[in-house]
């Protein structure tokens, strides 16, 4: 679905990624996973066409490169991690920004694009919410009509950048199983970055974990959520345990000698 | 939480987009209405609105000739030009404002009107050397507005990766006053023109029959038609031009388009009737508080309320103090300064957010 060969990208002089490969089939969730400043948003705005670079990217076996804007909006949708909230922008409107691609550039709306928000918003469980302002609700709801707006695009493929960073535990959770079930029941490709690599490992088929812009590990959670990768690419100690097949990382304080 | 299964009856709330309610349509249509008739009707002669409303319809009415005469050759072409160059400041005031993300955008504070000032300036002062001809007076302050907002948004930026709303306004404030500087010393440079360019300065609607309507008429149409459908962009552009692009938007395309053509629109409105400060930002503002901030609300309803607003701030300006009259100018900022702070404060209560 979303393929990346010899992807390299510069900012200003500096070298952010370095001649990554990442390939992603359809219906799978990736989960980007590295310390700060390794080049996890870079990737995903790579991605999503919003940072140039060199290699190839393509995107459900087509090169992203011969795509028009809405073409390739029709296949991809992006949710920042701080998005700009319109102010005063109502839920429904927001929600229906995400129409875009799919409307004339200089036309309106029509049934079909009102019957996807209409949808997206039922499956988010936000039509009561419809006509509140958006920068009103809480994290969590917020959250939600960001992933309604991304669900609306139609696209097969969302990037969603921490999306659970601002939020508590119960809402993090509640999130990242709606993200699941929408990649169950709406066949979406799902690649998302994080720091909580307990929940990439937990949602997430699988984990690239960046370091200085190049890919260390590829693989299942498993392999890439090891104490020793932990430590040399984080510097951080952490035990890592077993829980059902899934580990779980748990931050160790240094014994005060 | 589980997402809530795609039932096949959808549920009963309708929803519906933010548009323009018919409600609202009719309103500004009855403003612009109502507006134009006060502003026949009134005056150092009084006529009955019965009257001119028969006579402007073609009816045979009780107007006598003199009466008729004033109607057709003085109030209605006025009327008319109010409309237009309200309408226009108002619309491009509000694109301004939805292209830089920015409620204090407006042309006059971007540097927009000082820089279209220079330009009329300096066609006024070559046209009596000879070197130019008034003709070229929309083209000139169309240049000066496009490179002042030009340079109000590159030093806005200088200061910074991102502009704030400060930042440009600071800007343009800045370049505003450069060009004002400029278009003074060429002004004071030349003192057998110095009452013509004064009195244009000032805002005046004041016109000889249809010459200026018509100068202005293919510009502002130009000006509203291309606006007026990109205000669906304008709300995708609000989300800001990562966003927009990844929604399929050429976003700095469009953008530039919205600028270059309020610019042209700013500049056309500004040739024909001088520096009309305020509209751009009274009328918008006031359309947000109380219809909506969707631009698909904002653009047209500014449209239909600039001009409104306009005609009657001409009316006063000819009636206040008649025989005399105040330039416009005056009676726009008399309303609009204090209105300013009103933004400035309940803007920078929301620019938490931005």
């Amino acid at each position: 679905m979303i393929c990346c060969r010899d992807v390299s990208v510069h900012l200003g002089d500096r070298l952010v990624l370095d001649r990554l490969d990442v390939e992603l089939q359809r219906g799978g969730w990736l989960s980007i996973v590295g310390p700060n400043g390794a080049g996890k948003s870079t990737l995903l705005r790579y991605m999503a066409g919003l940072v140039p670079g060199s290699g190839e990217l393509h995107l459900d076996g087509r090169r992203a490169g011969t795509l028009g804007r809405r073409e390739r909006a029709q296949l991809i949708a992006y949710v920042p991690q701080v998005p700009i909230i319109p102010d005063g922008a109502r839920v429904l409107d927001y929600v229906l920004l995400g129409r875009t691609p799919h409307i004339r550039p200089l036309g309106v709306e029509g049934p079909r694009d009102i019957a996807a928000v209409h949808d997206a918003l039922a499956r988010l469980e936000l039509v009561e919410l419809a006509e509140r302002e958006v920068a009103s609700l809480s994290g969590g709801e917020r959250q939600r009509v960001l992933i309604a707006r991304a669900l609306a695009q139609g696209s097969p493929l969302i990037l969603l950048d921490e999306p659970t960073t601002a939020l508590d535990v119960g809402h993090q959770q509640q999130v990242l199983e709606l993200i699941d079930d929408l990649r169950r029941t709406a066949e979406l490709t799902v690649v998302t970055t994080t720091h909580d690599l307990t929940l990439a490992g937990q949602y997430a088929e699988r984990l690239v974990l960046l370091h200085q812009g190049r890919i260390v590990v590829d693989g299942r959670a498993s392999d890439v959520l090891t104490e020793e990768n932990l430590a040399r690419y984080y510097d951080a100690r952490v035990r890592v345990v077993d829980d059902g097949g899934r580990p779980v990382v748990i931050p160790v304080r240094a014994v005060p000698t | 939480m589980t997402v809530a299964a795609v039932t096949a009856t959808r549920p009963e709330p309708a929803l519906r987009a933010a548009r323009l309610s018919p409600v609202w349509v009719a309103a500004g249509m009855a403003a612009v209405a109502a507006a134009a008739l006060a502003g026949l009707v009134m005056g150092p002669v009084a006529l009955s609105p019965v009257a001119v409303l028969r006579h402007v319809g073609g009816l045979r009415s009780s107007l006598e000739p003199q009466q008729a005469a004033i109607v057709d050759q003085i109030r209605l072409p006025r009327v008319v030009l109010g409309l237009l160059v309200g309408s226009t400041l108002s619309l491009c005031g509000a694109s301004y404002q939805g292209v830089f993300r920015n409620p204090l955008a407006d042309p006059y504070l971007l540097g927009a009107a000082a820089g279209a000032g220079l330009g009329v300036t300096i066609v006024i002062v070559g046209a009596a050397e000879g070197a130019t001809t008034p003709a070229l007076a929309p083209l000139a302050a169309f240049v000066g507005a496009l490179v002042a907002v030009a340079l109000a948004f590159v030093l806005g930026r200088a200061g910074g990766a991102r502009s704030s709303t400060a930042s440009l306004i600071l800007a343009g404030v800045a370049v505003a006053s450069f060009f004002t500087a400029l278009q003074t010393y060429v002004q004071q440079r030349n003192q057998d023109t110095i009452r013509q360019v004064y009195s244009w300065i000032l805002g005046r609607l004041s016109t000889a029959g249809w010459h200026e309507v018509l100068l202005l008429l293919p510009y502002a149409v130009f000006t509203w038609v291309v606006l007026l459908v990109h205000r669906r962009i304008l709300d995708v552009l609000a989300v800001g031009d990562d966003e927009a692009s990844t929604l399929g938007v050429h976003a700095r395309r469009s953008r530039l388009i919205v600028i270059v053509v309020a610019s042209l629109g700013t500049a056309a409105a500004v040739s024909v009737s001088g520096l009309i400060a305020f509209v751009g930002i009274i009328v918008p503002h006031t359309v947000r508080l109380l219809a909506g901030r969707s631009h698909r609300v904002v653009l047209p309803l500014s449209l239909m309320f600039g001009g409104a607003f306009l005609c009657l701030a001409d009316l006063l300006a000819r009636t206040l103090s008649s025989p005399a009259e105040i330039p416009i100018g005056v009676i726009t900022a008399f309303f609009g300064a204090p209105f300013f702070i009103l933004v400035l404060r309940s803007s920078s209560r929301a620019g938490r957010t931005t």
